[in-house]
Formats: structure tokens, C-alpha cells, sequence
């Protein structure tokens, strides 16, 4: 038997990823916004040196999943559209390629809000 | 003279708490003094459609039966103090609205219940009132959404934070009857020793609840030893310890007698209560619910409680401005025929 060994370093990136935000919690009096807009703007300057596609190429989810994976999707979608549409691509590729995050959540959330109620 | 020495109001009339009243939310009735309080609501919503709608109710139902166990009529409430955490204190100000009876709001974050207390007993002693009511409420739900993060946000805490506590405390101050004399408030003044974190209450009021007290002993000469307890509204268990160093600099050994209401009402081991618990509520359900029968049983003669309020707004915390902290006590003594 073969075993694939994306799901393992999926897990470890992954979960190394979210160890980094939970000891900036732990450990620094940072609040979870500042936590979850670190994460964000490192996978935003990770893909600016072209580092994170070959961490998602290695990893999978692992790298996919995590909020850093927002910040190089920004990031991602803005240089896509410059090289297309010159200068003015930066600011209309942004949320090229996060639109999905972005209208993923807003309509989940919407349909979670209907069903439940939260309990305090 | 009713003003002793800088700070403090001295009641010459000695009002009475004549009855009082504390009803809270589902994990203070699993806390250790659950069995003390006059209700204990299973539901956070309170059969409400929203929290801010619940803390309302907890509001009203205190009063309510404080009013009742003094077997008087609503209407011959002549003044009710009243205030919350919430913006424009709403859960005061719509509960007044249901309640109809002339009110004053008062904002002093978690230091209202003796605040509140103090004006009552105040107004009493002056004759501007035959029955004050003073009365405060906070809801878990609905401070985290004010001060820190939204429930459903679901964002974690940090184990120096506190747990607000849901319920709601009156209590009905007359000129004669029986119960507990109201004698002496101390009126804090605003303390800031520079902390900025809103996960931090406990640290950032002890200072001013030091300052508090130690003015009240200067004021009316008393000693530690004159007390039973010593109880502060909501320092928890690290503000607490933060506050007895800060007596001991002074000199002041309080031991076993000093208390916080915010140690008192959960147990440690209870889920995310972590260094304790916190809110307006949290000083005026222990006091008017568990110190008040204790004081009735005989099992205390004279007690000062310390009520400590956090005055940020979430505005001032996002603009990295510190919070200011301010802490009211008043002193209660056993009544003849108790």
C-alpha cells in the first residue's frame, strides 16, 4: 500500500500555519484581528516573491485553506491583471480571484444566519 | 457634616435596604451561589428575540421583585437609578420605560450597582425620597458584541480576560424598616495606569478600587478591622491579587477578608470563565443575592462594598487611547431586628 504523502505535509504546513496565529495569540498581546491581518498580509507578500504557489504546488490544502492563502490570492489576482491591463489591472484584480472567498462567505453566512441561532 | 473628610457621604439617617433582588443568566445559576439568587433563567435569550432585548427583561424582573419582597406598589417607587454597559444604556433606559417611574441613568460601566446604590441611599437620607431604587444589569452576548468581539464571531480569549456576567441586581432603599443600613459611600475618583487592553479589566481597575478604599478608611477613620469583608465589584483573580500587593505597599493587610464578587460567582473550573467574572451585573447580583442573605443569616455585621467600573468606549480602545477606571463603595451594617 502506497500512501500519498500530500496529506502529510498538507498537515504539517497547515497546521504550522495556524500554530504561528495561535502562539501570536498566546504569546503577544495581539487581538485576533491583528492575528487573522498578519496572516493575510504575509501570504500577500509571500506571493509578491512568487513563494507561495510553489508552497500550495507542495502542500494542497495545507497552504490553500489557511487566511495567508487570502493574502496571495490578492495579491495573485492583481498581478494577473496588470500584466493583462497594465497599471490599472492592480486595482480591478484584487478581488479577481478572491471573489469567490468573498461571495462564498457573504452567502454561507446568510444561510447559516436563517438556520441558526447562536447560543451565547 | 454629611461629607467626611475628602470623598466620603456619611448617612445620618442610616436608610435601609429594604429589599433586594438578584436574577441571572444559566451559567452563573451553575456557579457556586446559584442557589442565592432570586431566579435563575435556563434560556440567555430570556424568551427574548435578542440578547440586548434579554438583559432588558433581567433588568425589569429585578426591580420587579425587589419592589414586590418590599411589598409595596410600583408607583410608590419615587426615583429609580439605574444604568448598564450598553450604548445610551438602553437596557436601563427601555426597562425604565416599562417600569414608569421617575429615573436617572447613570453610566459607570461595572462600577453603576454602587454608584446607583449610593444616590439612592443619598437621596433617601436627604428626604427626596421615601423608596429609591437603584438598579444595573449586563449580558455576556451583549458586551462581548459592545467591547469585544461578537459571539458568533467566535473569536478566542486570552486567559487574563474576564466573563461578563448575565443578570441583573436591585435594590429598594427606604427610610425605615428592617434590613440593612446603608451608612457610609466613598465616591472614586477616574484612575488610569496606562493598560489599553480590553482583555485586561481585572489589572486595570485594581488601582482605582486601592484608591477607593484607602480614602474611605482616611475619610471616616475606620481600620480594616472595623469590616467583616471587603468586597470589590470585579477584579477577578488577577486584578485581585494585583490589588492586595498594592494595599500591602501601603501597609494594609486585609487577608481573608478582602473578597471580589467576580472570584466569588464562578468556579474556576466552569468553562470560559477564565480569571473571573466581570460586568455590571457581576457586583450587584453577588451583593444584593449572596451578601445580602448572608448579612441577613448574621453571619456578617459590617461590610464594604467596592463596585469597579472600566470607563472605555470601544471607540477610545481602537483609537490606543488607555482605559480610565473609577471605583464607588458603600458601607453596610446590620439592621435591629434582622
Amino acid at each position: 500500500m502506497t500512501f500519498d504523502l500530500t496529506f502529510l505535509w498538507a498537515f504539517l504546513v497547515g497546521g504550522g500555519i495556524c500554530v504561528i496565529g495561535q502562539l501570536m495569540l498566546d504569546l503577544t498581546k495581539l487581538t485576533p484581528a491583528h492575528v487573522m491581518t498578519i496572516l493575510v498580509c504575509s501570504g500577500a507578500v509571500l506571493d509578491g516573491f512568487g513563494l507561495y504557489e510553489p508552497l500550495i504546488k507542495f502542500a494542497g490544502a495545507g497552504a490553500s485553506v489557511p487566511i495567508t492563502s487570502f493574502g496571495n490570492a490578492l495579491v495573485h489576482g492583481a498581478m494577473a491583471e496588470a500584466e493583462q491591463n497594465g497599471i490599472i489591472g492592480i486595482i480591478t484584480g484584487i478581488f479577481e480571484v478572491t471573489s469567490a472567498g468573498v461571495s462564498a462567505a457573504i452567502v454561507f453566512s446568510f444561510f447559516a444566519a436563517m438556520l441558526f441561532r447562536a447560543k451565547g | 457634616m454629611p461629607l467626611l473628610g475628602k470623598q466620603t457621604w456619611q448617612f445620618h439617617s442610616q436608610p435601609v435596604l429594604l429589599s433586594s433582588a438578584a436574577v441571572v443568566g444559566p451559567k452563573e445559576g451553575a456557579g457556586p451561589l446559584g442557589a442565592e439568587f432570586d431566579a435563575c433563567e435556563k434560556d440567555p435569550y430570556v424568551g427574548q428575540e435578542s440578547w440586548e432585548k434579554a438583559e432588558r427583561r433581567l433588568f425589569e424582573m429585578a426591580c420587579q421583585m425587589a419592589v414586590q419582597k418590599a411589598g409595596i406598589a410600583e408607583s410608590a417607587v419615587d426615583v429609580l437609578y439605574g444604568g448598564d454597559l450598553l450604548n445610551q444604556i438602553i437596557s436601563a433606559n427601555f426597562a425604565a420605560r416599562t417600569l414608569s417611574v421617575p429615573f436617572l441613568g447613570l453610566f459607570g460601566a461595572c462600577s453603576t450597582s454602587m454608584e446607583s446604590l449610593a444616590l439612592a441611599a443619598m437621596t433617601v437620607d436627604a428626604g427626596f425620597a421615601n423608596y429609591a431604587l437603584a438598579a444595573t444589569s449586563s449580558h455576556n452576548s451583549t458586551a462581548e458584541r459592545q467591547f469585544r468581539y461578537p459571539t458568533e464571531y467566535g473569536g478566542q480569549k486570552p486567559p487574563s480576560s474576564q466573563c461578563t456576567v448575565t443578570g441583573a441586581g436591585a435594590g429598594l432603599v427606604a427610610k425605615t424598616g428592617s434590613g440593612p443600613r446603608l451608612t457610609h459611600a466613598t465616591i472614586g475618583k477616574v484612575v488610569d495606569m496606562g493598560i489599553t487592553s480590553p482583555f485586561e479589566m481585572g489589572p486595570a481597575m485594581a488601582p482605582a478600587a486601592v484608591d477607593t478604599i484607602t480614602q474611605h478608611f482616611q475619610d471616616t477613620g475606620r481600620t480594616p478591622e472595623d469590616y467583616d469583608l471587603i468586597v470589590t465589584g470585579d477584579l477577578a483573580r488577577i486584578g485581585h491579587k494585583i490589588a492586595t500587593e498594592l494595599f500591602e505597599e501601603q501597609g494594609i493587610f486585609l487577608g481573608d477578608k478582602f473578597k471580589d464578587c467576580g472570584i466569588l460567582i464562578f468556579d474556576p473550573d466552569q468553562a470560559e470563565v477564565f480569571s473571573g467574572g466581570s460586568g455590571c451585573a457581576c457586583c450587584a447580583t453577588v451583593t444584593y443575592g449572596h451578601l445580602m442573605k448572608r448579612m441577613a443569616k448574621g453571619e456578617l455585621d459590617r461590610i464594604l462594598v467596592c463596585a469597579t467600573g472600566a470607563l472605555l468606549s470601544p471607540l477610545s480602545n481602537q483609537q490606543g487611547e488607555s482605559i480610565p477606571c473609577v471605583a464607588h463603595c458603600v458601607a453596610f451594617e446590620r439592621g435591629e431586628g434582622q
